[in-house]
């Protein structure tokens, strides 16, 4: 226990170093297009709009506003550095970071036999990159003179291989033959040994294990290059994955969304309501939307697979509990924000209960529901690729977590985009709807 | 028996802590048909009380209050409401703000926008009908709230400091227009307000209301309403007249108030 919470402050003390360097990295990009901008564009005419004219603005939130040249260049540079990381064609010579050694290279050995006697002999390495599928060592014609004989090895692009050289040697294995120089560097076990392309280990059995120079670009494994993740995405529109097209994917997540979030809207709203108007309702549910509001939905999926199964009744009965409270608490802090003097100006205008209901309580809620449903969509959304992740026969989520078993990491790129993308979309089509429908938020 | 009868009403809070507040205490009051009653006192005097009471808003703990004979237990349409901030609907246009009372009682919705157009007129904002509330300056959301009353045809109207969150030009403006409606109409007004200014010029009847208990501590006759009908407000307000009694009441007002900080400072 004490040595899990020790190894977990250093984990923790780590990230902290870790995010810091990454922050400064990405700080000082920010700093140099800033300073870069601020070159282009000192000569130009100022703005002469009224904020211009303030001269306190540090402090001043009105007066900040999105530099979208900043916007812009952040996302540039998100990809910029996505491309250098992991070595991408689109930015040719500025990708700069070296990429794993790929081609022929040869190393010299150095044997010494039972007797004593040195030899040398040629290693020959063949780097094959992952497009090549077969890997094909250079064919050895002539073992050349002496006891020892050249030798050839494939390895794959990042990879290492392991070549006991001295199993082809005249006397190779006897006691005592073994491997003492590479390039004329003298190597023992467990020792590494530069050479031009990579290095070499010998291990402590005596074999060689070469290792080519890997680079500093991530393996695709990792993280694929955009160029990479985009053909893949057309690839997954085309044919789709798993025989399941894409937008099939998207489509089946956002229908769950949709009917999951539509049940939360039927019933929480009424039950808000219920809860704004009524005593013995507020008392009534008052314990259970309590209680079920901090529950995160992720944390029911367990036993809404053991109750509803895997299917769809599943997923939608976890998406309407996940906005079914988020729905309750919005129409009922809407009810609750009725000034109570317009409820009053409607009943003393004749309003009747049923009319109060409709025409006063209800249009006066709509900005609290509006804002409940934006924050209900934006759960569900999450609740239901995680839901997917699960188990699942179509969605994105389902598509991402199959992908991952293969490794396919572009594939769940594409996915974690797209589930990103369409979030947004999700998010500003319900502020346009805010806009249209309850022009007067924020202005009574 | 016609008019606003109240009958030795008497509101007493029960505070939390287990103390009582009387915020009216033995209220007597007849006002006739027709009447434009101001009312003025300083804050916790129990004037607001005693205008959500008429209202229906609230029952008092004692005594009784009738309108045309007719007991006051609940809000109605017969006595219409103007409040401080217009509490109007900013999800409906101006006409449909005006036409909500009509348009409840189920009238036609021909006659309701006659009656709108009406209005609109009276107050001022005949081109400002298809405007949002929230499009519109304080003062025409008073004009407006002002018309939607009217559009119910109460018997009274309770008037909750309706042009206490105006600016003085905006003040001016809407105190002739009360004037206006009142002669216009004929509706018994009962306006409450803590400008002495205004309690004095919108006030055939004007009622000083003292604190701790909440009661009528003087009552006034004033001409100063009759006058001020399609008159300049400050022509009416350089009678000599008007400046003895602003001086008279402001002192009154400022004793309670030093009497109630007296109070507290003492408890």
């Amino acid at each position: 226990m004490f040595e899990e919470i020790l190894s977990l402050l250093s984990t923790t003390f780590w990230m902290i170093l870790g995010i810091a360097v990454i922050a400064a990295v990405y700080l000082g990009i920010s700093a140099l297009c800033s300073f870069v901008n601020n070159v282009i564009t000192r000569n130009r005419a100022a703005s002469k709009g009224f904020g211009s004219l303030k001269t306190v603005t540090f402090g001043d939130e009105s007066s900040v506003v999105a530099n979208r040249v900043a916007s812009v260049l952040a996302v540039v540079a998100i990809f910029f550095l996505w491309g250098v990381f992991t070595g991408s064609k689109l930015l040719g010579p500025l990708a700069f970071l070296p990429g794993p050694f790929v081609g022929e290279s040869s190393f010299e050995y150095t044997a010494t036999n039972a007797a004593g006697e040195s030899d040398t002999a040629t290693v020959y390495v063949t780097v094959t990159s992952f497009k090549d599928k077969a890997t094909k060592k250079k064919a050895i014609e002539d073992g050349g003179d002496g006891f020892a004989k050249h030798d050839s090895v494939a390895i794959a692009e990042r990879r290492s291989g392991i070549l006991r050289v001295q199993n082809n040697d005249d006397g190779g294995k006897e006691e005592g033959y073994g491997v003492t120089a590479i390039n004329g560097q003298a190597i023992a076990r467990n020792q590494i040994v530069p050479f031009g392309d990579g290095e070499i280990l010998m291990t402590s059995k005596g074999s060689l294990s070469i290792r080519p120079a890997t680079g500093a670009t991530m393996e695709a494994l990792y993280l694929p290059p955009p160029e990479k993740v985009w053909n893949t995405f057309w690839q997954l529109n085309r044919d789709g994955y798993q025989g399941v097209g894409l937008w099939e994917n998207v489509f089946w997540s956002l229908a769950r969304v949709v009917i999951g979030f539509g049940l939360g809207c039927l019933f929480g709203i009424p039950l808000g309501f219920a809860m704004g108007l009524n005593n013995w309702m507020r008392g009534w549910f008052d314990p259970i939307v309590e209680f079920m509001r901090p529950v995160p939905p992720l944390a029911l999926i367990p036993l809404i697979i053991i109750w509803f199964g895997i299917g769809e009744q599943g997923k939608i009965s976890l998406l309407f509990l996940a906005s079914l409270w988020i729905m309750t608490i919005a129409a009922r802090a809407g009810v609750s924000g009725v000034n109570i003097s317009k409820v009053h100006a409607a009943y003393s205008l004749g309003a009747t209960k049923r009319q109060l209901l409709s025409k006063v309580i209800l249009p006066n809620s709509l900005p609290e529901i509006f804002t409940g449903a934006r924050v209900a969509m934006g759960v569900c959304w999450g609740t239901v690729v995680a839901a997917e992740l699960v188990a699942a026969e179509k969605g994105v989520g389902k598509m991402i977590i199959a992908a991952s078993k293969f490794q396919l990491t572009d594939i769940v790129i594409v996915g974690i985009v797209i589930i990103g993308v369409i979030g947004f979309a999700i998010e500003v089509a319900m502020r346009k709807a805010e806009n249209k429908l309850i022009p007067w938020k924020g202005r009574g | 028996m016609s008019g606003l009868v109240i009958d030795d009403v008497s509101m007493t809070f029960e505070l939390p802590n287990g103390g009582k507040v009387e915020a009216l205490k033995n209220i007597n009051l007849n006002i006739k048909e027709g009447e434009l009653m101001s009312v003025l006192g300083p804050s916790g005097c129990g004037k607001s009380t005693l205008l959500n009471i008429l209202a229906g808003f609230l029952a008092p703990t004692g005594g009784k209050m009738s309108l045309s004979g007719e007991a006051i237990t609940s809000p109605s349409p017969k006595r219409g409401m103007v409040f401080q901030h217009g509490a109007l609907f900013e999800w409906m246009n101006v006409s449909k703000n005006i036409g909500f009372g009509p348009k409840m009682k189920g009238t036609p919705q021909a006659e309701i926008d006659n009656k709108v157009a009406e209005l609109l007129e009276i107050v001022g904002l005949q081109d400002f009908g298809e405007k949002m509330i929230y499009e519109m300056s304080g003062g025409m959301q008073q004009r407006v709230a002002l018309a939607r009353c009217l559009a119910n045809e109460p018997d009274v109207i309770l008037m909750d400091e309706p042009l206490g969150a105006l600016d003085a030009l905006t003040r001016e403006k809407m105190q002739s227009l009360v004037l206006d409606i009142w002669k216009k109409t004929g509706k018994t007004i009962i306006l409450i307000t803590h400008s002495v200014e205004e309690a004095l010029l919108l006030g055939e009847r004007l009622l000083v209301m003292a604190p701790r208990p909440g009661r009528i501590h003087k009552e006034y006759n004033l001409p100063f309403a009759e006058l001020g009908v399609g008159q300049d407000l400050r022509e009416v307000k350089r009678h000599p007249e008007f400046g003895t009694r602003r001086d008279e009441i402001l002192s009154m007002i400022w004793d309670m108030e030093e009497e109630i900080m007296g109070r507290t400072e003492n408890a």
